[in-house]
């Protein structure tokens, strides 16, 4: 279902044509308004004036996530805060929170952006939606709040947890969808379980998930255990929240980027130059109809890419891939960008399931080396030495194939990878250059 | 006439064997026969014990990766040639080892070595219609 078939269908020269105006308006807009993108622009020697053509963008700067902790609370906002109908932050593990604002306008725009999103996924009046995001400062809560009452479904504002009075209300009230994390949906069907519920008779029949990262396998997990579809959506709080990218129910194939409201380029994160759509770079998005707080070039560090084929929805705008890393994770191996998730990837298709791995880098000789350390488990023993090393060939010439750098594999002893407690160590990066 | 052989990962490393060896020894198992197959990273270690159950188990509880293959015991003319001929039979009979290595047998006059076969079934089939004798897993296990 497309919520709003004149702009989620505009064909793409009339679609650049708008955001070419959009976005001239609003290089002008923080040029006047911003102090921190004069100043910006200023240093760079560019001016609004300089955008002749959309492809102009590149000679703007980039915002990054540093620059707005640097002007927190409000410094990055565009309009006087009696504007301001709405603030959600970050919640600042890492340091002070990123805050951002919304004028009447955002919310209105947010809103409308949730509608297509849940309505790519198959919702809509009559529907009754379980949102289970959180509500408060973090926006997922709020944003698919907002775009539930636009498009007329009934809305359950339950927020996250507490997962027996989900269920029952779930059952009692015949909730016939949910939106929350992937994992939440997993955890909450173990619960159902636990409880008794036979969650495949009651009436919910979709998930709009997001606000992690999760796999496809996680995906055909989810849609049998609970006998429903599960799509994929996209967002982040500095661009506007959810509702940056959505999937279709028709394809569940990539998440559309309403473009009449982002541009979205994909860059080289070492040398900030475009990459073609179609290869794996950073989403660098600028936000062409926010008024509190727009962005130019925001650089989220999420890889991904970008695939311009139409759809079959009949949507024409392009598609994100999920996302497969960070650019803080990445590596430079003789020259070629690598991801620790794109080894990963090779990993689990050879096994089944993710085996401790760790990555060694070093330089011998001037030539930079990596090696792979994969543990052995049950499952990937062989007592006859051709068969591993031809697994361990296999691997090699797969990641191989992958990232374009020649790598060796070696297989160690389960336990012998260190394990950490938090996030698990994948790089050792013993270069000293 | 299938004999349980337990396959040990280890990496080359010093100290690993001895591990095994150690944690086997702990536990009153037995080693009947062993060979080490190696490469620069890692190693296999194969075993023939008394115990191949409580070995296995207890190797997987200590965190080793095991595995458990069948393979066969054939007794050998302990003459020259004697291996020769076994080889020959299962050549004619396009029975491809795998690898083998030997038993040390105190009971009979023959040697015993120990076989993995590509299609173990056929080989035990092609061995005993050529008078070959395959010893019992209960056999070996006892000696």
């Amino acid at each position: 279902m497309i919520w709003n078939e004149e702009y989620e269908t505009l064909p793409r020269e009339a679609l650049e044509a708008l955001q070419f105006r959009r976005l001239k308006s609003l290089l002008e807009t923080v040029y006047a308004r911003v102090p921190f993108y004069k100043a910006k622009f200023d240093e760079c020697g560019v001016k609004p004036d300089d955008l002749k053509t959309l492809s102009d963008l590149g000679k703007f700067p980039f915002t990054y996530k540093q620059d707005l902790r640097d002007n927190y609370p409000f410094g990055m906002f565009a309009v006087p805060q009696e504007q301001v109908v709405r603030i959600h932050a970050s919640s600042g593990t890492t340091g002070k929170p990123t805050v951002v604002g919304y004028t009447r306008r955002d919310i209105d725009t947010w809103s409308e952006l949730m509608a297509r999103t849940l309505s790519g996924a198959g919702i809509g009046k009559g529907d009754i939606l379980q949102n289970a995001y959180g509500y408060g400062l973090f926006t997922g809560g709020l944003g698919a709040h907002y775009g539930a009452e636009k498009i007329g479904a009934s809305v359950i504002p339950i927020s996250g947890g507490n997962s027996k009075r989900q269920l029952m209300i779930m059952k009692d009230f015949g909730s016939t969808a949910i939106s929350c994390t992937p994992s939440y949906a997993l955890s909450l069907f173990e619960v159902a379980e636990e409880e008794g519920y036979d969650v495949k008779s009651m009436p919910i029949k979709v998930g709009v998930f997001g606000a992690e990262p999760w796999t496809n396998e996680m995906r055909t997990e989810i849609e049998s255990k609970w006998g429903i579809d599960a799509v994929d959506i996209y967002g982040l709080s500095e661009i506007i929240g959810p509702g940056v990218a959505f999937e279709c129910i028709e394809a569940k194939n990539g998440m559309h980027i309403s473009e009449d409201h982002f541009i979205v380029e994909t860059i080289d994160p070492e040398t900030g130059e475009n990459v073609p759509f179609g290869e794996p770079g950073e989403l660098v998005f600028t936000t062409i109809t926010k008024e509190a707080i727009p962005l130019i070039r925001y650089r989220t560090r999420d890889i991904a890419i970008i695939n311009r084929q139409p759809c079959k929805c009949g949507r024409t705008n392009v598609r994100m891939s999920k996302v497969m890393g960070r650019s803080d994770d990445m590596l430079i191996i003789r020259g070629v960008n690598v991801f620790p998730s794109q080894i990963e990837a090779v990993l689990v298709e050879k096994k089944g399931v993710l085996p401790h791995y760790l990555l060694e880098v070093d330089r011998v000789d001037n030539l930079d080396t990596l090696e792979v350390k994969v543990e052995v488990e049950g499952s990937f023993f062989s007592d006859e030495i051709k068969e591993l090393q031809r697994l361990t060939r296999e691997i090699e010439k797969d990641i191989k194939d992958m990232i374009g750098v020649t790598c060796k594999v070696r297989l160690v002893e389960p336990k012998s990878i260190a394990r950490s407690e938090g996030k698990a160590q994948r790089v050792i990066d013993k270069r000293k250059i | 006439m299938k004999i349980t052989q337990i396959s040990v990962f280890i990496e080359n490393e010093s100290g690993r064997l001895h591990e095994v060896t150690g944690l086997l020894g702990n536990n009153n198992i037995n080693i009947r026969a062993l060979s080490l197959a190696d490469t620069s990273d890692f190693g296999i270690l194969r075993l023939i014990v008394n115990e191949p159950d409580k070995a296995y188990r207890l190797l997987r509880e200590n965190e080793f990766t095991v595995g458990r293959t069948e393979v066969l015991a054939v007794e050998v003319p302990d003459n020259p040639g004697g291996l020769a001929g076994v080889l020959g039979t299962l050549s004619k009979a396009s029975i491809n080892v795998e690898y083998m290595y030997a038993l040390v047998e105190r009971s009979t006059d023959s040697a015993v070595m120990i076989f993995r076969f590509d299609d173990t079934s056929k080989a035990v089939d092609v061995l005993t219609a050529s008078g070959y004798k395959l010893m019992k897993g209960e056999q070996i296990y006892e000696i």
